[in-house]
């Protein structure tokens, strides 16, 4: 089990008011799995995924991860797990506006001390990657927010982290982007990087091979016993998500209609 | 480390102006405080070249009563109790550790009389008495001619060697050797003329010493110490010029002359005159001490400078830590550690104060040779100073970039992200 998790409580201390956030979070993921997490915004997605990715201490609960348990470090040895194990994908970007697509890619091997040239070889191949190898000395600004949110897979990815978390991947980014996002991540998992990742699109949850929700703090497994009816249930459920999906992208397509580039390029 | 440098580059870079204004505090101190040690270490080497001369070690050594040099202008104003300096004292002198040579000369400044050469004549001038010693030891030189022989003192003969500025008052185109001269009724030959070497420069003391340096000064009259007492009538006691082997040795020199010199004085009364050696190096040191004693104040006013510039530094710092709340979050998440946080904004800020340090060293010598070419103060460039001007920069930074900086290490990485 790569990530194990269990009774996990949070709350947010503000002024004399405590907000009770997470209520007794148990989650458990294998090496490889592909795991989408749902619920609605404000619900405590991305408290858990913050606690998950190491960012942040719960009030309570146990964090093992690869067998190790996570809550005992010191802030070093956090810092140090963040850089080795874990790749982090955020809803908007943040990618240094100042650094070339390559030097943004290759930032956390300066922090891992990778020699110079290395940094630069393992950089520009994550970019190949993600399929930016004509893009390695655009700086984001010239960059749309498909092609920023590559970037910013490439950084997560390049110094060979075994999970990657992704804080709604595709909140900021239209459906074509979104889907060449998924491509991206689909492929990863398959290369044996476990995936974790918040959204609140089914479309984009329907990627990962198993769904949680949340709900005002508290999680839940969806089809977490797998009997033949509630398989069948879900596979249906699964289909009229994906005709939908289809639909919305059909009418997305539809209303950007004619539009053969595939990207517009937004400022930020 | 070396990523950092180049990452506090591209920081200034992109912020041209605002680099510029936070650095020029940093510049003007150090330009300040650059132009200020050049300036005064330039007057320093000048003062100590002018006074104590150019390796030429002389020090006088000189009849004083309360502190004042006397001036003997007639009988009554010889001091009781001082005799004339025999030779035997004088070979005393000339045996201590240290002198070279001595010589003892009587000096008029002659106002009231003139000096005849035909019908012309030429009222203001030095009068000397000398002995063998006088020439060498002060450093004439020879221009034509002959100095003073034994058989000159010894026969009373009234020969006389003139300075280039007599010979020029005195006798225009005529050359003046083997001519005859008439003062206090008295006929001299000329038999020699002499001059200083080349970069002589003036040793003014006093006002008679101002007087015989003035262009109008009709120069100087040497004449064997024997004749003295011919012309003024008395026998009078003389100064003294001691010459040192070295440098550091002149004061004491002279003190030691002086001592010999006082032990064959009889009387003991109040006011008594005594010899009294100049203390050049003494003065060059009050001197420098002084201009030193400036230079400590006007450093610590441009210090007050490059402190405000230290608190610009910090301002901006602070300011830019703000500006970059959520890069710092980001880095820090995908999990650089606190420590190259901390070494990334304070080697920015390093970098920044070392530049204007740098810069404030090259102004600091670019004004003081402005000050140099339009008011004449001597500059001297300090190696030592500009590289310690360099290293304080980057110090300032290192301090004034610390609390920022440490601001930035400290930083939340989830506060830091959820801000845009
Ligand atoms: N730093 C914080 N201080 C106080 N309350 C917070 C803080 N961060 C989040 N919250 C609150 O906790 C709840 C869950 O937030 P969050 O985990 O960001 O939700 P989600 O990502 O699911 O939208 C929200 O009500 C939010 O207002
Ligand atoms: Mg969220």
């Amino acid at each position: 089990m790569i990530l194990k998790l269990d009774h996990i409580n949070k709350a947010y201390h503000t002024g004399k008011l405590d907000v009770p956030v997470l209520h007794d979070v148990c989650l458990h993921v294998e090496k490889g799995e592909y795991v989408a997490i749902m619920g609605p915004s404000g619900s405590g997605k991305s408290t858990l995924m913050n606690i998950i990715g190491c960012l942040d201490r719960p009030d309570s609960g146990t964090y093992e991860l690869n067998g190790e348990d996570v809550f005992s470090r010191d802030d070093r040895s956090m810092a140090n797990i963040r850089l080795r194990n874990l790749g982090f994908v955020f809803q908007n970007f943040q990618l240094l506006n100042r650094q070339s697509a390559l030097e943004n890619v290759a930032l956390p091997l300066v922090y891992a001390k990778v020699p110079k040239k290395e940094r630069r070889e393992r950089a520009r191949a994550a970019l190949e990657r993600v399929g930016l190898g004509d893009r390695v000395t655009f700086l984001p600004g010239q960059l749309s927010g498909g092609q920023k949110q590559r970037v910013a897979i490439a950084r997560a990815m390049v110094n060979r982290p075994s999970i990657l978390l992704a804080d709604e991947p595709t909140g900021a980014l239209d459906s074509h982007s979104s889907l060449q996002i998924m491509e991206l991540f689909q492929q990863l998992n398959e290369e044996g990087v476990t995936v974790l990742m918040i959204t609140h699109s089914p479309d984009i949850a329907a990627y990962a091979g198993r769904v949680c929700d949340i709900f005002d703090g508290v999680i839940s497994e969806r089809n977490g016993t797998v009997n033949a009816a509630q398989e069948a249930e879900r596979k249906a459920e699964q289909e009229a998500e994906e005709a939908l999906a289809k639909m919305r992208k059909r009418s997305a397509d539809m209303l950007r209609h004619g539009s053969e580039e595939k990207e517009e390029p937004d400022e930020s | 480390m070396l990523e950092n440098i180049r990452l506090a580059f591209q920081g200034i870079a992109s912020h041209k102006m605002r680099s510029f204004l936070t650095m020029l505090g940093i510049i003007i101190g150090i330009a300040s405080i650059m132009s200020i040690v050049s300036t005064i270490k330039g007057t320093n080497d000048a003062l100590k070249e002018k006074l104590v001369g150019s390796g030429n070690n002389t020090v006088e050594v000189n009849l004083s009563s309360g502190g004042e040099q006397l001036s003997i202008y007639d009988a009554s104003s010889i001091p009781e109790g001082v005799p004339v300096v025999s030779d035997e004292i004088m070979q005393k002198i000339r045996d201590l550790d240290n002198v070279v040579s001595a010589t003892a000369y009587n000096k008029r400044f002659v106002m009231d009389n003139s000096m005849y050469y035909g019908d012309d004549s030429v009222t203001s001038f030095n009068m000397y008495g000398v002995d063998d010693q006088y020439f060498h030891t002060i450093g004439y030189k020879l221009k034509s001619g002959r100095t003073f022989l034994d058989s000159d003192y010894t026969k009373f003969r009234k020969v006389m060697i003139l300075d280039q500025t007599a010979a020029v008052k005195l006798f225009a185109d005529v050359n003046p050797l083997g001519k005859t001269v008439e003062y206090g009724g008295q006929p001299f030959t000329i038999v020699g003329i002499v001059s200083k070497d080349d970069d002589y420069e003036p040793d003014i003391q006093n006002v008679y010493d101002y007087y015989s340096n003035l262009d109008e000064s009709n120069g100087l009259f040497f004449i064997p110490k024997a004749d003295w007492p011919i012309i003024f009538n008395y026998d009078e006691p003389e100064n003294v010029i001691v010459k040192a082997d070295v440098t550091e040795e002149m004061t004491k020199a002279g003190q030691s002359a002086a001592k010999i010199l006082n032990s064959a004085i009889r009387s003991n009364s109040e006011n008594q005159a005594t010899y009294q050696a100049q203390d050049l190096l003494g003065m060059v040191k009050k001197q420098q001490q002084l201009a030193q004693n400036t230079k400590k104040q006007l450093i610590w006013i441009a210090g007050i400078s490059l402190l405000v510039g230290a608190i610009g530094v910090m301002n901006i710092m602070l300011v830019s830590v703000t500006e970059r709340t959520s890069e710092i979050g980001l880095k820090k998440a995908i999990g650089a550690q606190k420590s190259a946080i901390l070494g990334q904004f304070l080697t920015e800020a390093a970098v920044l104060t070392t530049m204007g340090g740098l810069i404030g060293v090259a102004v600091g010598f670019a004004l003081s040779y402005l000050i140099h070419r339009f008011s004449g103060i001597p500059a001297a460039i300090s190696v030592p100073w500009s590289a310690g001007a360099v290293l304080i920069s980057m110090l300032i930074g290192l301090i004034s970039g610390f609390l920022p900086a440490q601001k930035a290490a400290n930083m939340d990485p989830i506060e830091a992200l959820r801000r845009e």
